[in-house]
């Protein structure tokens, strides 16, 4: 049994749930999402937290009741889990080698722990198309770079904090570039547009450039 | 069919409608009008379903040539004067316009945003469910040129009935209601928040409106908070203490502490806020 979460106020239309951590909030919103309760809006999920809209009519009160009593794991989920996304890297990134030194490993053994964890989407922000992973190998924890750069060019494959990502178009950015994909995580022509929506498996495979 | 041919944009011309909410997970905000109340009654008033997409105007500006047959059309929000052809007919009103007349709006002298409702709605093609332009994810239709032809759609509900509406209200200072949180603990005095008297910036767009005044110091200005699920109407507070309200095309996810969210029904003056008006907080609880 997990205890409850924590409910904070945002505004009269809203409210953020506390869960203390990526996989907790991942599982909080997969047992959310398998039963939408009356009176949910729309869900926000985010790092640690979950921000949780009501409709205009809804009785705060009985919703945030119906929220703490949500338990992860406790509900089966609807769908089953959508297949793993393959996306091919050519590791030659230009921070490959400060995520070396500031890791420990070799540049080798940076390649070989992106690519052989599985990492889920948590949570998307940022960009269209683009996902929050999370899950990979914990050695692969490093900070922003110091310095953003004003353009990143998409396909471009990082690493930040707990998180990796794959830009999903040219845009200003500080996460710690490793690699490069061809793979197109946004298109609006393709339904759904997003490759990577929440809870999708991801995972990493090198290939030569 | 009738189309509107843009002869003057303004500085500023999108199609907005209430927006695409559902899409939060995969980085895509609800975005929309920012003057949601505006663009509703413009809607009522021309007979179309509240949600029908119109055209959201940075300060005025507008004119648009109707092209192949008459249209009846009402502008809501900041007023502003409102001619067709040779006759002034001003905001808030419901008028008709035949082909071949153009229709100008001229400066708005208070507010910041004017929406033009057509009956039949601005059918544009639909990106996710929704014809409206998102600023930040550079989604929907772009923004309106020179010469576009934006078709009128197939009147949907039951033709007007009122010819004229109430104007808004825009007061001199912008008065917003906030709930106290979720991260109001993260700055040492929250209460600087509705003490002090804001002044709106001219940094101010869809995204948010940045607030000028004394800055709001943060307990532990390295603290990192994870990132969060961010709102229409939340106030974050940068790391240069600067306060920021959320407005339609907010990020979908933010990594500053919102440290108070305005009411829902007080959001809506925000989008009508100018660079230079002052600005005031004042508590409220939530429900």
């Amino acid at each position: 049994m997990s205890e409850a979460p924590t409910l904070l106020p945002y505004g009269d239309r809203a409210v953020l749930v506390e869960l203390g951590s990526t996989e907790r909030a991942l599982a909080w919103v997969d047992a959310l999402e398998a039963d939408r309760p009356a009176g949910v809006a729309d869900v926000v999920p985010a790092a640690e937290t979950v921000l949780v809209v009501l409709t205009a009519d809804a009785p705060a009160d009985r919703v945030r009741e119906v929220l703490r009593a949500v338990r992860p794991g406790a509900a089966r989920p609807r769908r089953p889990s959508p297949a793993a996304v393959e996306i091919p890297v050519v590791y030659d990134g230009p921070d490959l080698a400060e995520v070396a030194t500031r890791t420990g490993l070799d540049e080798a053994a940076v390649v070989a722990a992106h690519a052989g964890s599985t990492w889920r989407v948590a949570f998307g922000g940022f960009a269209p198309g683009f996902g929050y992973l999370v899950g990979g190998d914990p050695r692969l924890h490093v900070p922003r770079r110091d310095r953003s750069r004003t353009s990143v060019p998409a396909g471009a494959v990082g690493l930040a904090g707990e998180f990796s990502g794959v830009y999903p178009r040219a845009s200003p950015g500080g996460w710690q570039l490793i690699g490069r994909t061809e793979v197109r995580l946004w298109d609006l022509d393709r339904d759904p547009p997003a490759l990577l929506g929440r809870g999708v498996e991801v995972r990493f495979v090198a290939v030569g450039p | 069919m009738s189309l509107l041919r843009v002869l003057r944009t303004g500085p500023l011309t999108l199609v907005e409608d209430l927006g695409r909410p559902g899409h939060a997970a995969i980085g895509v905000g609800r975005s929309g009008a920012a003057d949601r109340g505006a663009l509703r009654l413009a809607n009522r008033a021309v007979g179309n379903p509240e949600g029908a997409a119109a055209l959201e105007v940075l300060l005025g500006g507008l004119e648009l040539e109707v092209v192949g047959g008459p249209v009846t059309l009402c502008v809501s929000g900041a007023p502003v004067p409102v001619r067709v052809g040779e006759r002034d007919v001003g905001s808030s009103y419901v008028a008709r316009a035949r082909a071949g007349e153009v229709v100008r709006l001229g400066v708005a002298p208070r507010g910041l945003r004017s929406y033009v409702a057509v009956r039949g709605g601005i059918d544009v093609p639909a990106v996710l469910g929704s014809r409206s332009r998102d600023v930040l994810a550079g989604l929907g239709p772009e923004p309106l040129a020179v010469g576009d032809e934006l078709p009128v759609g197939d009147p949907a509900g039951e033709p007007p009935v009122a010819d004229l509406l109430v104007p808004p209200r825009l007061p001199e200072v912008v008065g917003l209601r906030v709930v106290r949180g979720p991260r109001d603990d993260w700055l040492v005095d929250a209460d600087a928040l509705t003490s002090t008297a804001w002044t709106v910036s001219d940094e101010s767009d869809r995204v948010g409106i940045r607030l000028l005044g004394a800055p709001l110091a943060h307990r532990d200005a390295d603290r990192q908070l994870p990132s969060e699920g961010a709102w229409r109407g939340a106030v974050q507070v940068s790391p240069s203490g600067a306060p920021v309200v959320f407005l339609a095309d907010h990020p979908v996810t933010g990594g500053y502490p919102v440290a108070a969210v305005v009411v829902d029904a007080d959001v809506d003056l925000v989008a009508q806020a100018r660079p230079g008006q002052a600005l005031r907080f004042g508590w409220v609880k939530g429900r």
